[in-house]
């Protein structure tokens, strides 16, 4: 059973539970909640600030058929889905938490990663909206230039591990920063590190090398 | 100086009898949709579905769908009301807090899919969002729960975040306040939220 000790926000969970996260950021956070039971309950408790406002709103009547609609609607089979049951089969089968294992549909060892530095290789998930969402391979003992967030950004461990000013993060543990925050993560072991990056506005890179490493990293 | 004193205990126990009330009537909510999952009585579900229909669809509508897709997507929460009342469990969420995630997440589908559309076309530069001045007011006088004993500050971030859907960086743009401030009144909130419950 893994241990996290790295944990988010609340204010990443309030974004989450209003539905105001970009797509790739809600599929980390998702996938962090797979894994941790903490952060599921405070999440359920962003949950209910929503049920509370729910109940607060000034009510938009519905159209005078519309009941009349949705009770004769009861009674429909219900149109099959992909079945969860499959979805947990793949996120059985890939190791991976359940939303990310729906998104990517195979394992990390399969997916088209693209080599865009020394020792660091990437898959972007090109999904739509603000930021970026892409998996990083990181070869042990390499860093990833210092940087700052015009953002915000959050990192899941999926495989391995780092370190960097903020600590020490292994599988399952999320890095929640913002543009607060200046890091230069390291991989610590001699295991390479897979990590989910999810940002709502480009990375900033700060130094020579950093200013160097944009261009060809593309992050 | 007496007269004073027992007004201002008048206003605090008529709070306290509206609180009581909105509790009570949260807590019948959670029960019909408890027993629709028991007994699958579809009138239970119509009372259900006069009272939470329409606040679906004021809630859509104010994260930015017309009206039109917002009858829609209630009328989809709905049914998945109907179709996972099986999976509701009583002691962990009320029925509004459960209801809300449903409607929630379809909603997000949707928006998703006429974002997909809407990039195609030109763009119309107009802020849609509507104004927040005297929200919080009306707000308070609604609702005698935890929400209403937020300061108008803190309220005010989780209007924005909940009701219209925005980020954290929008909000700080919106409001002319450094990103950290947004979060920090939000952690506030959320803390002051956690013990207000606790206390209950």
């Amino acid at each position: 059973m893994m241990k996290i000790r790295h944990h988010f926000d609340d204010a990443t969970l309030i974004a989450y539970s209003s539905g105001s996260l970009p797509q790739g950021m809600a599929v980390l956070v998702g996938s962090h909640l797979h894994w941790c039971e903490e952060c599921r309950e405070r999440a359920s408790q962003a949950d209910r600030i929503g049920g509370e406002l729910l109940e607060a709103i000034e009510p938009v009547a519905m159209e005078p058929d519309a009941l009349a609609s949705i009770m004769a609607m009861l009674d429909e089979p219900e149109p099959k889905l992909r079945s969860l049951s499959t979805e947990r089969l793949d996120s059985a089968r890939t190791g991976l938490p359940l939303p990310l294992a729906s998104m990517l549909g195979k394992p990390l060892d399969q997916l088209e990663w693209r080599r865009i530095g020394y020792g660091v290789q990437q898959y972007d998930l090109k999904l739509e909206g603000p930021g970026a969402t892409r998996l990083l391979r990181i070869a042990p003992g390499v860093s990833v230039p210092h940087h700052t967030h015009r953002g915000n950004e959050l990192t899941l461990i999926l495989r391995g591990s780092y370190s960097d000013e903020l600590g020490r993060f292994c599988v399952g543990d999320v890095a929640d920063v913002d543009t607060e925050v200046k890091h230069q993560p390291i991989v610590d072991t001699d295991e390479e590190c897979i990590c989910l990056i999810a940002t709502d506005a480009p990375l900033k890179f700060t130094g020579l090398m950093g200013r160097l490493a944009q261009p060809f990293i593309g992050l | 100086m007496q007269e004073d004193d027992s007004e201002g205990k008048n206003v605090t126990a008529a709070a306290d009898l509206t609180r009581d009330r909105q509790k009570r009537e949260r807590e019948t909510w959670t029960k019909v949709l408890a027993s629709l999952a028991e007994t699958r009585d579809k009138r239970l579900f119509a009372e259900l579905f006069g009272h939470f229909g329409p606040r679906i669809k004021a809630y859509i509508i104010r994260l930015g769908l017309p009206a039109a897709s917002a009858e829609e997507v209630t009328q989809e929460a709905m049914l998945s009301v109907w179709r996972k009342a099986h999976m509701f469990n009583a002691s962990k969420a009320s029925a509004s807090t459960w209801i809300y995630t449903l409607a929630r997440n379809l909603c997000i589908d949707r928006m998703r899919k006429e974002k997909a559309v809407e990039y195609e076309l030109p763009e119309d530069e107009v802020d849609p969002s509507p104004r927040h001045d005297g929200e919080h007011a009306i707000l308070e006088q609604r609702m005698k729960t935890a929400l209403g004993t937020l300061p108008e500050a803190q309220a005010q971030v989780l209007f924005l975040s909940y009701y219209e859907g925005k980020s954290h960086s929008e909000i700080a743009e919106q409001l002319g306040i450094p990103l950290g401030s947004v979060k920090s009144r939000l952690r506030l909130a959320f803390d002051k939220l956690k013990t207000h419950w606790e206390a209950q």
